[in-house]
């Protein structure tokens, strides 16, 4: 069917709010995000579909991510007039132990992730509570009392993992496509920019500029403008994008239609990695479906207003995730930034005027415009509105993805929604940021998350990746990481970049293989300073940041790594070694079996010793420890 | 890399001109802003992409082959070198190298004698690595294929490989 007013979409609404949360008999939901799947939720689904096949009376069914990946799979049960569960780690053979538990309500605490309070997203909170009237089950936690949920508001993830991302009636039916609808029969363009203006919002990619001002400037130059998605998340260790294309991908095409209109233009771009093939194919049937049901194409709703969106898929280049270097790859060419004294804006890609915002940006526009730009800036601090998605990830407990409130404290994120550092290791740092970040050490973990608060310790939003760091992380191993990685990505244009970031890798390689002379931290100091004033684009300016800001909190782990020839952590392999602690040691023999090499003998239930000869220090033993007998010396 | 393995790469006689048609003129109207992913489509096909197919692809869309030699190696998904019948993936991403990534790879290294970039003799795996795959919460992550194998420890490595032939 073709959309033509907001009555249609309220009546495929009304269908498929059914379907979403009164289910005739039994549903099952299956979380088949690209985590989930790593975790085993293809087995599981597929086993689902083998006991429930078409025509059975429960209904099997995929979603995105719910964002608590650690426990993936996920799998969300419901039934007329019963809580809503979610099961957690359900792998394939625990399927049908999952599914008699839900079925003979015995609820078993072990298996259950949590039971829901009100599933609808923060788009329906007009219409009545599914759940409001269903007994909740005793002893099972809410999802929003559980620690990782309890401070999360979710705009940008409002769908992930609530609804089928193939299904556009779906999407519909929790409020989408309503914001572009109205806005296309009551708004003028310049009406939407005001109210993007006024929220606050701030580009979601790792920049931070606001969105408003961003689509204004490109309204006000001539010729034919481009709507372009950057879905090419490149940082290491940040997936909020996946985890949207993946289980919302309306959400993003719906932001892109409202821009479109407010900066007028009639093509847009996806550019997204070739990495992530499944928000690829899910991006292809979200398209598809809008064509059909007349929310893309020409005369969209029955309007004069069209727009057609292209999928193009990048090809491995972290340097395309700055904008004139994507444009470039859009175009067909390699990717190379150029001096941005003319913006994209005005001349980007095809040398037309481009739009370039990222997917979370676009996520979030349909929410603000149908709730208002005072209701998004009631949250947040008082330069970063709205919230943001961090991927809490790394050395702690509760592994994910969060949607909190701009200005929610570091401590907050990864000790209490995170569950703080697992196997009673000690915190040492967050990385924040990307490789364009920093880390920040313990002394700051009361700081408020935002963009500008973040430039002020030397790190910076990113995208919000958020890897947290124990002791056995090395600073000076993870600088000489990041450095390696844009050593790779530099397109190798400006010779600042280029040479200047090889020659820092070389002396920081010098530290961890224990070559370390005196002088090296000021010559790094030096080196850095100078690729941030002279290198051409981003890559370049902020590549010396993960250096610079550990040689800033943690120089005493590079003066261990110079001087002493120590690496504290246990990491750099030629400045440590492992032992056994004799104090410690039970003579478990786990360690022994476990050893690839043969370096570790003795008998049980007595002490035993390490052959340093043999020992290729590769750490099996130190991970299957119980006892912390192995140490790094 | 393994020469061993030029055996498997087609000369220009053996290349299906007409697939490569399909792909360029049909799939992606011989546009040259399609360039990279006409790329992707004959690395789709071929596993890796094979020099002939490179020159053929500059006649087609009249865009010098220095130009299109430039994306195939500028961009790190192309590989221009025959590759074993496994694609084994490292995920190097920030999240799974603080989980000992590292360790995985060097792992993965010594039991198949090979470093990254290169193919085992029998020509069953050629090890690569990646920036990040975005499967971040559940690291140290390893691609084999189509196949994520999660939370993989240097110890799991022998009994993961097992599986493929």
């Amino acid at each position: 069917m073709k959309i033509l007013s907001v009555k249609d979409l309220e009546k495929i609404s009304e269908a498929f709010t059914k379907r979403l949360y009164f289910p005739e008999n039994l549903k099952v939901n299956v979380g088949m995000a690209s985590c989930g799947i790593a975790a085993g939720a293809k087995a599981t689904l597929q086993r689902a579909l083998k006991e429930h096949p078409a025509g059975d009376s429960v209904e099997i069914r995929q979603t995105g991510c719910i964002g608590f990946c650690e426990e993936e799979p996920l799998v969300e049960i419901l039934g007329k007039g019963k809580p809503r569960v979610v099961y957690k780690r359900v792998t394939e053979d625990k399927f049908p132990d999952v599914f008699q538990d839900y079925l003979e309500e015995k609820f078993n605490k072990k298996l259950i992730l949590g039971q829901m309070r009100d599933p609808r997203s923060i788009l329906e909170e007009d219409r009545a509570n599914p759940l409001e009237k269903v007994k909740a089950i005793k002893g099972i936690p809410f999802l929003d009392e559980i620690p990782f949920y309890a401070h999360q508001i979710k705009i940008a993830l409002r769908n992930c993992g609530y609804i089928d991302p193939d299904s556009i009636e779906e999407y519909i039916g929790r409020g989408g496509y309503f914001a572009f609808v109205r806005i296309l029969a009551e708004m003028k363009p310049e009406e939407i920019i005001s109210v993007i203006k006024q929220s606050g919002l701030r580009g979601r990619g790792g920049g931070g500029f606001p969105t408003g001002i961003k689509w204004e400037s490109c309204c006000k130059h001539p010729g034919e403008r481009y709507v372009i998605c950057n879905a090419d998340e490149g940082d290491p260790g940040a997936y909020m994008d996946r985890s949207v294309l993946e289980g919302d991908p309306h959400s993003v095409l719906e932001g892109m239609l409202i821009a479109a209109y407010a900066v007028g233009s009639s093509q847009g771009f996806i550019y997204v990695r070739n990495e992530y093939p499944l928000a690829v194919k899910r991006l292809v049937s979200a398209l598809k479906q809008a064509e059909d049901f007349g929310l893309l194409g020409d005369n969209i709703a029955g309007s004069n207003f069209g727009f057609h969106i292209k999928i193009s898929t990048g090809a491995g280049a972290f340097v395309c995730g700055e904008s004139t270097a994507l444009m470039a790859s859009l175009e067909g060419k390699v990717g190379r930034p150029r001096a941005k004294y003319v913006h994209t804006v005005e001349k980007g890609f095809r040398d037309g005027p481009s739009n370039l915002n990222n997917v979370e940006t676009y996520a979030n526009v349909p929410v603000i415009m149908l709730k208002g730009a005072d209701w998004y800036r009631r949250m947040g601090t008082k330069y970063s509105k709205g919230t943001k998605v961090f991927s809490l990830v790394g050395k702690v407990k509760n592994t994910g993805l969060v949607e909190v409130p701009m200005g929610t404290t570091l401590r907050r994120i990864i000790f209490d929604m995170g569950g703080g550092i697992p196997r009673k290791r000690k915190f040492k740092a967050v990385q924040t940021g990307g490789p364009s970040g920093g880390c920040i050490p313990e002394a700051f973990l009361d700081l408020q998350v935002g963009f500008d608060e973040l430039t002020k310790v030397g790190s910076m939003m990113g995208s919000g990746g958020m890897i947290v760091m124990d002791q056995d992380t090395c600073m000076v191993d993870l600088a000489r990481y990041f450095l390696d990685f844009l050593k790779g990505e530099s397109c190798g244009q400006c010779t600042p970049c280029r040479e200047g970031i090889k020659q820092m890798l070389d002396v920081l390689t010098g530290i961890c293989e224990g070559l370390g002379k005196e002088g090296d931290i000021e010559l790094l100091e030096e080196l850095g300073s100078m690729i941030q004033k002279f290198s051409l684009c981003g890559l370049g300016t902020s590549a010396p940041n993960p250096v610079l800001t550990t040689i800033l909190y943690f120089r005493d782990e590079y003066e261990a790594h110079i001087y002493d020839k120590k690496c504290p952590a246990g990491v750099c392999k030629p400045l440590f070694h492992y032992e056994v602690d004799e104090k410690a040691c039970t003579g478990c023999h786990v360690c022994a079996l476990k050893c690839p090499q043969e370096a570790i003998t003795g008998e049980k239930k007595k002490l035993h010793t390490l052959d340093q000869e043999k020992c290729v220090k590769c750490g099996i033993c130190y991970d299957a420890c119980k006892f912390d007998a192995i140490v790094v010396r | 890399m393994n020469t061993e393995n030029s055996g498997l790469a087609p000369s220009p006689e053996e290349l299906d001109y007409l697939e490569l048609d399909e792909i360029i003129e049909e799939e992606f109207g011989g546009d040259k802003e399609n360039l990279i992913m006409m790329l992707q489509a004959i690395q789709r096909r071929y596993n890796f992409i094979p020099r002939p197919a490179l020159a053929y692809l500059s006649e087609k869309t009249a865009v010098p082959l220095s130009r299109i030699y430039g994306i195939a190696t500028f961009y790190a998904t192309f590989s221009l070198e025959p590759r074993g019948r496994n694609l084994i993936t490292v995920c190097l991403g920030t999240a799974c190298h603080v989980r000992g990534a590292k360790r995985v790879q060097e792992q993965i290294e010594q039991f198949l004698h090979i470093s990254n970039g290169q193919t085992t003799q029998d020509g069953c795996f050629t090890l690569e690595s990646v920036r990040c795959i975005g499967c971040c919460s559940l690291g140290p992550v390893v691609k084999i294929n189509e196949d994520v194998h999660a939370r993989l420890s240097p110890d799991q490595v022998a009994k993961t490989l097992e599986h493929y032939e």
